[in-house]
């Protein structure tokens, strides 16, 4: 589904990315971990068009996404941060947003529903907490039902009943041809929903398996035991 | 595009900022003529005022609010939409909120006041400039990444156009007064959008005899009409370079 090809990142001086190649497909649920700064939020900002590589290339279903925007209407984003303009209501954002993309007619009202952002249709987006900015944000991501979901540290700022109630989401979508990607540092919340792991490290691949097979390679179950094995591994031998 | 557009603007026209410099303006201008009485004196006073404010108000909100729509330009981009689409409607969203808030504050009382022609160019000249300075704004902004030497370099651009330049055309004119440079100062005149259009209304007004010979040149130059066309044409370079260029710059931006 998305395929990355030899991707170069740099800003300034600063190589952040170092010939990536990944292939992701359907049906998996990646979870995208790495150290601050390991350029996760880089490679997910190229892969949505919003960070341009030097060099290499992204392949989205089989067609280079280089200078495209119609691809996104298959992917369903998260940011990391969320701000609106100051003075909009919910509601209004939602309504510019199902404007913007009148043409596509599959809604998945879901997660807006048990978020209840109906009922803080009427406040401004500027006094709403972080928390409830990033509902806001999620139920966007999954509003018009996407094949691909693409989410930056989805739990960070969400209360113990919505990151539930997330997560219940991500599990129900995944097996039905849809490709979740999840970068966050909370790996206890990744445990149930992720398929595959990538760990990225300065800017490159260290690896990208299964999970299934990482807990056969470690013998552990849960997977921030598996990545502390993993990394008490390579340490020792290098 | 519409859409974005709409959404900007009607969340700008909620700003108080915004507001204020309407109200502003509005009772600034009924305060000269209250105080001048009739005629062309009041505009004159207009004219300063709207010369000063309106390329620093409007050039300094533009910035910040370029800024502070960052993270929702990325929500943005991550829809299918093309970045020039984005720019675009940030752009034609704050025009259309200056103009309207410039057409309330200085447009309005004018006509009631005063419909003359001089009013008319006064308040053409306000929403060039308006365009101009939102298009040099979103080049800064645009251009540069961090907010604080952003608006740094908003603010220089507003002392630049309105002081420095002044100042070094005076300097100049001091310097050269011996030699024929009515021409040049009128060509270097084009290279300011701020004193382009003080000239553009003040030559409308019977103040333009009081100035020297220069004056004379000016006079003869903005007040046929394709003096008056190529003036207003130089101001639509001034409006549309600066947002081309950031629109450009924009379309291979890392975000």
């Amino acid at each position: 589904m998305i395929k990355i090809d030899h991707l170069y990142k740099k800003f300034g001086r600063n190589q952040v990315l170092l010939d990536i190649c990944l292939e992701f497909r359907e049906n998996q649920a990646i979870a995208l971990i790495g150290p601050n700064g390991s350029g996760k939020s880089t490679l997910i900002k190229i892969i949505l068009g919003m960070v341009l590589p030097q060099e290499g290339q992204v392949y989205f279903e089989g067609r280079p996404i280089a200078g495209q925007s119609l691809y996104r209407q298959h992917i369903g984003y998260m940011p990391q941060m969320s701000r609106f303009p100051a003075n909009m209501t919910v509601s209004q954002l939602f309504h510019m947003m199902k404007k913007l993309r009148k043409d596509e007619k599959s809604r998945d009202m879901d997660l807006y529903r048990a978020f209840e952002i109906d009922q803080m249709g009427s406040k401004r987006l500027e006094i709403l907490s972080g928390g409830m900015k990033q509902k806001v944000s999620a139920a966007l991501a999954f509003l018009f039902d996407p094949k691909v979901l693409i989410l930056d540290e989805p739990t960070a700022g969400l209360d113990p009943i919505a990151n539930e109630i997330l997560k219940e989401k991500l599990q129900k979508s995944l097996g039905t041809g849809r490709l979740i990607l999840i970068s966050s540092h909370i790996l206890n919340d990744l445990d149930d929903i992720t398929s595959h792991v990538c760990y990225l490290m300065e800017g490159e691949v260290k690896f990208f398996k299964p999970l299934e097979q990482l807990k056969a390679e470690t013998a552990e179950n849960r997977l921030n035991r598996i990545i502390a094995q993993i990394l008490k591994h390579t340490d020792t031998h290098v | 595009m519409f859409n974005i557009t709409k959404f900007i603007v009607s969340d700008l026209i909620k700003n108080w900022i915004l507001v204020l410099y309407s109200v502003f303006l509005l009772l600034a201008t009924l305060g000269f003529f209250l105080l001048e009485g009739q005629g062309d004196k009041a505009i004159l006073g207009v004219l300063n005022l709207t010369l000063l404010l309106v390329p620093m108000i409007t050039v300094i909100f533009s910035t910040i609010y370029y800024y502070n729509m960052y993270e929702f330009m990325v929500l943005l981009l991550a829809q299918p939409l093309k970045r020039s689409r984005i720019l675009a409607s940030i752009f034609l969203g704050l025009g259309i909120a200056f103009g309207l808030a410039v057409g309330l504050g200085l447009g309005l009382p004018l006509w009631i006041l005063h419909p003359t022609p001089v009013a008319l160019m006064l308040v053409g000249v306000a929403l060039l400039l308006t365009v101009i300075f939102i298009g040099l704004a979103l080049l800064v902004a645009v251009w540069v990444r961090d907010k604080a030497r952003g608006m740094g370099f908003a603010l220089f651009l507003w002392v630049y156009f309105v002081l420095i330049f002044d100042g070094l055309v005076l300097l100049m004119m001091y310097n050269f007064s011996d030699y024929p440079i009515g021409k040049v100062v009128l060509f270097i005149t084009f290279l300011n959008p701020v004193d382009l259009g003080r000239i553009m209304v003040l030559m409308q007004t019977e103040a333009a005899a009081l100035m020297g010979y220069s004056g004379a040149i000016f006079r003869q130059f903005f007040s046929e009409w394709w003096g008056l066309i190529a003036s207003l044409l130089i101001m639509l370079v001034w409006a549309l370079v600066p947002a081309a260029i950031s629109f450009r710059m924009f379309r291979v931006k890392d975000l």
